[in-house]
């Protein structure tokens, strides 16, 4: 993948030390940033975007060692620290609300999902919405969707019995079940060559907020440190019980926008597929593992919490945006549209 | 090598079955399965029947709000 430009003290500091190995000096650049800011700072989201990028392809002018690079990962670290800090301010409550309470540990994690109230983007999009919209809603799911599954298959060596059995046969279905054409990451990147999107790992990111890249950054820094193990199983599992209902609404929304049929083939996929996946993770694998102990119960409430309440901020945005007739990525430096 | 079929119960929720090749509904209609798992709607509700899609949870949710009932068990 390609750098995209810098945005901020900490993006501008992070791709000189990768390109030329500049020491990063991350303390004074960290001094402003505190609290719920960091949920949405476009600097600090796009740099740990970009360190954890380096974990999954080559960057064009990056050194492949860099991936290990003590500074790179002592600066990741720093920002990671602030990021989990502030997520946990954020879901503290929602987590107060239903971990170590009566009841089956999946059916209170279907309740929790189901009592998050984010704003409803599919819902939106099927009725009003234009092929626009539609259209940076995939820019916007670009800087998770094409490597669909990939963080998640790293909670896989972390797990063990019935529970790494479960989430082994989910992960099939998501690389493709033995069908590289159906691969879902596959399957995304035809959706946006469709809708006339660039489908490149990290083509958009010049155009993606913080808010948006703070879902995808979230997902890794639980993924990454075996500690947070039940925080990313219970993240995957709320963006899994999150998807079948609205995927049904997006599928008709690219019908009726009559955008070409790859598009409402990812969702389409997602419909079925999901329905299945939510009852996987929460059932047969967050639950197992909630019930090894009072903090991996607490671990598994605050992933599925934060991934909710990170979605519905992200997901906040787009609309306020549409609602006020702006769009929702930031402008292109160049001042081209999002491609055509 | 015979086939081994496992159907497990999701409360609330749909049937997940397991090494099934095809789903013959009452009327004759036979949908072959290309997953691993399939989850067949229990509530009769889907739009995609014979699988689920999730519609339980919006009937739960409805049911729910009716009741009053939107505090954490
Ligand atoms: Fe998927
Ligand atoms: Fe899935």
């Amino acid at each position: 993948m390609v750098i995209p430009p810098a945005r901020g003290p900490l993006t501008a500091s992070l791709f000189a030390a990768l390109v030329d190995g500049t020491p990063l000096a991350h303390t004074d650049l960290l001094t402003r940033l505190d609290g719920d800011g960091v949920l949405s700072d476009d600097d600090l989201q796009l740099a740990l975007w970009v360190c954890y990028a380096l974990h999954y392809e080559s960057v064009d002018g990056v050194p492949d060692d860099r991936e290990w690079d003590l500074d790179v990962l002592a600066f990741r670290q720093a920002l990671e620290e602030r990021f989990l800090a502030a997520l946990h301010d954020l879901a503290a409550e929602v987590v107060d609300d239903w971990a170590h309470r009566e009841g089956d540990v999946g059916d209170r994690l279907f309740a929790l999902t189901d009592s998050v109230e984010g704003p409803s983007l599919s819902r939106h999009l099927h009725r009003h919405g234009d092929v626009v919209q539609l259209r940076e809603l995939l820019a916007h799911r670009s800087a998770y969707n094409l490597r669909e599954s990939d963080p998640q298959a790293l909670a896989l060596p972390r797990l063990d019995g019935p529970a790494k059995v479960a989430l082994a046969e989910l992960l099939f279905d998501e690389f493709g079940a033995g069908r590289p054409e159906r691969l879902h990451s596959t399957l995304f990147a035809e959706a946006m060559v469709a809708a006339g999107l660039d489908p490149r790992y990290g083509g958009l990111l010049d155009r993606l907020p913080g808010t948006t890249l703070a879902i995808t950054n979230a997902m890794n820094l639980f993924h990454l440190r075996r500690s947070l193990l039940p925080a990313s199983l219970g993240h995957f599992g709320a963006f899994e019980a999150t998807s079948s209902e609205p995927s049904r609404r997006l599928a008709a929304a690219a019908r009726r926008l009559d955008l070409p049929p790859a598009v409402a083939a990812y969702f389409d996929e997602h419909v079925e597929a999901d329905a299945v996946h939510e009852q996987l993770m929460f059932r047969a694998v967050c639950a197992p593992v909630a019930a090894s102990g009072p903090d991996a119960e607490t671990g598994v409430f605050f992933g599925a919490a934060a991934c909710l309440l990170l979605e519905a901020r992200a997901g906040q945005a787009l609309l306020d945006a549409w609602t006020s007739g702006e769009s929702s990525l930031l402008p292109a430096a160049d001042d081209e549209q999002l491609a055509s | 090598m015979t086939a081994r079929v496992s159907a497990t119960p999701c409360p609330g929720g749909p049937l997940l079955l397991r090494g099934v090749e095809e789903v013959e509904t009452a009327d004759g209609t036979v949908h072959s399965v290309d997953r691993p798992v399939v989850a067949l709607c229990r509530c009769e509700r889907s739009q995609r029947l014979p699988w689920c899609d999730g519609t339980h949870r919006a009937l739960a949710r409805g049911a729910r709000r009716t009741a009053g009932d939107v505090a954490p068990a």
